[in-house]
């Protein structure tokens, strides 16, 4: 092997181990039952434990906040993978000064740091007498989610052949037939990444959830860290949770990853 | 066919309602008094407070060290990660993008820790370094989409003609990726002028960011001058998305997957 | 005329996109079971006529009847029509016999039905061995015999093509053609066919319409198409041809290459100038002094395969092709003879540009929308007049300075000692222009146009 081949792959071993170094360190705490991290007290799965068995050290406010994640994340992405491949469907028919003009508005809050989407959002709620809660949270996160699936489903409208649809037509579906038949199917893929991206987006947000979800006490994962962790301690069953959730993501990956690239290699073949 | 262009419409009425409307809204605060009536005084109050400007200037100080360090760091990482002999395997990819998932105000309190069991005081080297490993997957992954989708003939056709490998970089690879560089930069410059949290974990709440001190304003129902900073931050956002012009196209933004 | 055995018939047909109109008032009838193809360059048309007919365009203006009913208001899926599509338009997710059984399966015909009408379908079209087969894995000809599959299964009242042949290689090209024939033969089904190629449209079609520009120029059989040009564009666009300036000096005698010939046309009057049509592979080459009409000297010759093709200069200073089984060398003096038969005369289309005018003043006219000085006397501020530029008298620059206006070369046609180029303008009019420059397709020139030049003369009552 060349040295300039061992010098990189020395290279991303060492960006990777930086990368992960928290994330371990997360890992490896939650096997033990200290309250606060890089406090070793001894090997335990009480934390798991505590986690499935509900009986939290604090109280059942993490179990809610996962569930208000998910249930967000879920709602948000359904919401903006419906409104966003309609309106990427719109804007490839769209020329012009009114397409410029929409992907303008639909690169803003790509553009935006979520505290000013949060803040303009947290604005107009309180302009419009609008009580926050589950409905503007849900609300907020479909502002910032729709731009990614529009941006996922766009592209590929632009590679399917234009005749598809008219095909579809000569051979006798009506306009809705040809939709529900022909461009949804080939559009599917897309949706489905863009729903995937819609709902990690949600999951991760933190600054436009903390603006926007009032003072019901409504909180998701995000929230609920930052408050625990302003107030002192974090809730130790956090970190078996964390952990999880990392290694769920990862095997996801991989799988996913592997057989990607089986398949390139058959296609190949 | 051009009937289908007019399902983009409720997604425009959307766009209006929340997406142009709240900007106004903030213009349209920052230009008001508590009650209503028009004003300049969030403006003055913002360009005559030392406290503000000194933190502002600490933000953008602060934005464009991590935006040069995720440079530094991420484009060799991009650059490795796309060449197929460097980097064979596609999984390497993925696990650079693989931290994003785990919630980032975890990752930045594991971090946190981890510079308290090493003795290392929380202040401003601390909040460079944590703010890096939180921003880095955002800057290695537009520079590797672009230098993976370019065209190996370009090189192939500088060496032709007589490049040394250093020469094919600087005057090909280099400038052909610059586009990637943007969005990288786009996706680490503001984020990390506008954090709130992450700033106060990472320096015990030392050193505050700019985001801190519109996230206290609004809370403390200073919406009016809450809403100014945030005007200052748009505006910010405008100058840099023109001088970025139309080096690229958003496209790089969906880089959080796969 | 049309009559029972018509299918379509299309009426005052006209289509404008925005501004722009892309076909002027077509008129077009299609005889039950007929092999017909839509033949003209690129934008001609040609693909805007079969997809007013398909359905997906609705006309600005005229009607499509199919047996006899106006069919131009409905929507294509309700048109008894089916399309085969230039890059086929398979439904990539679907399979291959879901992709042919598509359309039945929409008209509810009964699941056992479908399953023997798309076998028998693929079976026609060698494709039984692919049916459940990704349709991305097929190669370009296959997938062109699902496209056609998925399309005659329906049993379409006529079978619409657009360019189906155009993606495929070579060989491959040539062999569909034969099926298609057969296919057609076959089946019985009305075919209309668009294609860019004339060499396939003379080898599949019982009828031709040549297009350009929008306008029908002609309707024949290829046999028609290529012996009997109606004017020039059809000439050059239909194979290989020497179109040249001529003279009908009486009937059955025309001068042309400054030599006089026999020809079998009459009808034009005297001393009438015409253009003159000669195929290459229609000039023979003798050695017998008294068959000699002119004599020649060959200046380059290449095997094309089964002949060979020579330019010629002609002792009177003209260029002609000419193809022979024989090669000539280059250099050597040979004489030459055309068959009274083989010389397609034709009328002029014009003589000279011109164009309606209005006198601004003294020694200023405008036409073109352009303002342009020349000798008004004889005529009053504001009368409108006709101004005439003969075709050797316009002036092609390659830039925009001292222009008058500027245009794009859309056509060229060699006559055998210059080159006559229809320009565009901008504003969409033609100048037709005779010069010795060599220009390209597509170039942007600059017009001038001599004050000299400009002829101006009281407009023709019920003339133009």
């Amino acid at each position: 092997m060349k040295i300039t081949t061992i010098a990189a792959r020395a290279y991303i071993a060492l960006v990777l181990i930086l990368l992960y170094a928290p994330i371990v360190f997360i890992a490896v705490f939650s096997f033990t039952e200290a309250k606060s991290l890089g406090n070793w007290t001894g090997f335990s799965f009480t934390l798991y434990r505590n986690l499935f068995t509900g009986s939290l050290q604090n109280s059942s406010g993490l179990i809610s906040a996962v569930n208000n994640t998910l249930l967000i994340a879920l709602a948000a992405a359904l919401i903006s993978t419906v409104l966003g491949t309609l309106a990427a469907v719109g804007i490839h028919n769209l020329r012009g000064r009114k397409r410029q003009t929409m992907t303008f508005l639909n690169n803003i809050p790509l553009i935006n740091p979520d505290i000013i989407t949060g803040v303009s959002l947290f604005l107009l709620f309180v302009f419009l007498h609008i009580s926050q809660g589950y409905f503007t949270v849900i609300l907020a996160h479909v502002t910032f989610c729709t731009p990614y699936v529009v941006l996922s489903v766009l592209p590929k409208l632009s590679q399917i052949n234009p005749d598809i649809y008219a095909a579809a037509l000569d051979l006798g579906a009506t306009p809705g037939q040809a939709m529900r038949k022909i461009l949804i199917p080939m559009l599917r893929p897309n949706m489905i990444s863009g729903f995937i991206l819609a709902f990690t987006m949600s999951l991760d947000d933190f600054a436009v959830t903390f603006f926007t979800r009032g003072t019901i006490g409504l909180d998701t994962l995000s929230t609920y860290i930052y408050t625990d962790a302003r107030k002192g301690g974090l809730t130790p069953e956090l970190k078996p949770l964390m952990t999880i959730i990392f290694l769920l993501v990862l095997v996801v990956l991989l799988v996913i990853n592997i057989r990607q690239s089986r398949q390139t290699e058959k296609i190949q073949k | 066919m051009n009937k289908r262009s007019r399902w983009a419409l409720p997604y425009f009425i959307f766009l209006v309602l929340f997406v142009a409307l709240p900007l106004l809204l903030i213009v349209i605060y920052s230009f008001t008094d508590g009650a209503g009536h028009f004003s300049f005084a969030n403006l003055t109050k913002f360009f005559s407070d030392g406290n503000s400007l000194s933190t502002f200037a600490v933000s953008i100080e602060v934005a464009i060290e991590n935006t040069l360090l995720c440079i530094l760091i991420g484009y060799p990482a991009a650059y490795i990660l796309a060449d197929k002999k460097l980097n064979p395997s596609a999984v390497t990819v993925v696990l650079f993008i693989l931290p994003m998932w785990i919630n980032a105000l975890m990752r930045t309190l594991a971090t946190a820790e981890l510079f308290n069991m090493a003795g290392i005081p929380l202040g401003k080297g601390t909040l460079l370094f944590g703010m890096c490993y939180d921003y880095l997957p955002f800057m290695i992954y537009p520079i590797y989409n672009v230098l993976n989708k370019m065209d190996k003939s370009y090189a192939e056709a500088a060496q032709d003609l007589g490049a040394t490998p250093g020469e094919v970089f600087r005057k090909v690879t280099l400038p052909l990726s610059l586009p990637g560089v943007w969005s990288g930069v786009m996706m680490v410059f503001m984020p990390t002028v506008s954090t709130f949290a992450i700033s106060e974990f990472l320096t015990n709440n030392k050193i505050k960011l700019f985001g801190t001190i519109i996230q206290e304003n609004i809370n403390n129902s200073m919406w009016n001058y809450g809403a100014a900073l945030s005007l200052i931050m748009l505006v910010i956002i405008g100058i840099t998305t023109l001088f970025q012009g139309g080096k690229s196209e958003g496209e790089a933004s969906g880089g959080v997957l796969i | 005329m049309p009559g029972k055995e018509t299918i379509i018939n299309i009426e005052g047909l006209s289509q404008f996109y925005g501004e722009k109109q892309v076909l002027h008032d077509i008129n077009l009838y299609v005889r039950r079971g007929e092999f017909i193809t839509l033949l003209g360059p690129s934008g001609c048309g040609k693909t805007t006529l079969l997809r007013l007919i398909a359905g997906f365009l609705q006309p600005t203006e005229g009607r499509i009847l199919l047996d006899g009913k106006d069919i131009s208001v409905l929507p294509p899926h309700k048109r008894p029509l089916n399309t085969v599509f230039q890059r086929y338009a398979l439904f990539p997710h679907l399979d291959v016999y879901d992709n042919v059984a598509f359309g039945l399966k929409l008209a509810g015909v009964p699941e056992d039905e479908i399953q023997k009408r798309v076998k028998k379908m693929l079976k026609l079209v060698s494709m039984s061995d692919y049916e459940s087969r990704n349709v991305d894995s097929l190669s370009g000809g296959q997938q062109q015999r699902v496209a056609i599959a998925r399309a005659l299964v329906n049993r379409p009242k006529v079978l619409l093509l657009d360019e189906p042949l155009s993606a495929l290689d070579l060989k491959m090209r040539k062999d569909m053609q034969i099926e298609l024939k057969e296919m057609h033969k076959k089946l019985g089904i009305t075919f209309i066919y668009v294609t860019h190629d004339q060499e396939e449209a003379l080898t599949l079609s019982d009828t031709i319409v040549v297009m350009n520009e929008g306008r029908i120029q002609q309707i024949g059989t290829p046999i028609d198409i290529y012996n009997e040009p109606v004017n020039a564009f059809v000439a050059d666009f239909i194979g290989e041809s020497n179109i040249l300036k001529g003279r009908m000096m009486r009937d059955y005698r025309v001068a042309f290459i400054k030599h006089e010939f026999d020809c079998v046309d009459a009808g034009f009057g005297e001393d009438v100038t015409v253009d003159v049509v000669v195929r290459p592979e229609d000039i023979y080459f003798t050695n017998d002094p008294a068959k000699c009409q002119f004599k020649a000297t060959v200046n380059s010759c290449t095997f094309k395969g089964v002949h060979y093709e020579m330019w010629v200069d002609t002792d009177t200073g003209y260029e002609l092709m000419i193809q022979d089984y024989d090669p000539y060398p280059v250099g050597s003096e040979v004489m030459l003879y055309i068959d009274p038969d083989d010389i397609q005369v034709m009328k002029k289309e014009r003589r000279a540009n011109t164009y309606p005018a209005k006198v601004l003043g003294e020694g200023k006219v405008e036409f073109l929308d352009t303002e342009f000085s020349c000798d008004t006397s004889g005529f009053a501020e504001g009368e409108e007049v006709m101004a005439t530029i003969r075709f050797e008298k316009v002036d092609l620059l390659d830039h925009e300075e001292e222009a008058d206006l500027t245009g794009n070369v859309v056509f060229i046609l060699y006559m055998g000692d210059h080159y006559h180029l229809t320009v565009k303008t901008e504003t969409g009019e033609n100048i037709w222009v005779d010069t010795n420059d060599i220009w390209d397709k597509g170039d942007f020139v600059g017009i001038k146009i001599l004050p000299k030049d400009i002829k101006l003369s009281k407009p023709v009552a019920g003339n133009e």
